[in-house]
């Protein structure tokens, strides 16, 4: 009964274009939490070099670098995204829509290399 | 909340959109260039103090997350919680309010 009333609510979720609705929200959400808590630790800067030395520290453990990496893939999964709604919504209809679906992962995708290689 | 108003949130909503797609792309690119090698306070600070340019381009920053995260989170509590009405435009207004200082606050601490 779960499976039928999910089904029901998102009628649409076995299309692409679902999927890029929710990972829009989803980042989207995610990255909304994360500011503050970006904002607090560049604060960190107000107190001096020492403080933010100290939170850089902290931001060497893997786990860290892994939630990093987490979030790059989020703010690049809403960039691509939100330039697919910016276009849908203001620019002439495409039939192409799994396409640009494609190239939006895609250039997510690059950017998450690109970050990772940065790290290496 | 009146449909004028409704339509005020949605132009801010994408206005905001196209300025942080902008920024984003910057962003992402400063992150990649900065993280290699690692990251120390000495070098973060001394790329950033008295650089006047990039604490206007961040400050612009906080300012177009500070407005399109709340209508976003907004639009998600009315869809996914189904919660309206004045209790939730208020926290709506008080998430940018406190974006927006906890974002000047860190510009003012990486670029003053």
């Amino acid at each position: 009964m779960r499976a039928a009333g999910a089904a029901s609510r998102w009628p649409a979720r076995g299309h692409a274009g679902f999927w890029a609705f929710a990972a829009h929200r989803i980042s989207g959400v995610a990255l909304t939490l994360f500011l503050p808590a970006h904002f607090w630790a560049l604060g960190q800067a107000i107190q001096g070099e020492a403080a933010l030395d100290g939170f850089l520290r902290w931001a060497e453990r893997p786990s860290v670098k892994a939630a990093e990496v987490a979030l790059v893939v989020l703010l690049a999964t809403h960039l691509t995204g939100g330039l697919r709604l910016l276009a849908i919504e203001f620019l002439p209809w495409s039939d192409r829509q799994k396409t640009i679906l494609a190239l939006a992962a895609g250039a997510t995708l690059a950017v998450a290399l690109a970050f990772l290689l940065s790290l290496i | 909340m009146s449909a004028r108003a409704e339509t005020g949130l949605w132009l801010a909503q994408r206005l905001s959109a196209a300025v942080l797609a902008l920024c984003v792309l910057v962003h992402l690119v400063t992150i990649v260039l900065a993280v290699q090698g690692g990251l120390t306070a000495v070098e973060i600070l001394g790329r950033t103090h008295g650089n006047a340019a990039w604490a206007a381009f961040y400050a612009t920053f906080v300012l177009a997350a500070a407005i399109h995260a709340p209508i976003g989170l907004r639009a998600v509590a009315r869809e996914v919680l189904g919660w309206r009405g004045p209790a939730l435009e208020a926290a709506a207004a008080a998430l940018g309010v406190a974006l927006a200082a906890m974002g000047w606050r860190a510009v003012a601490g990486l670029f003053a």
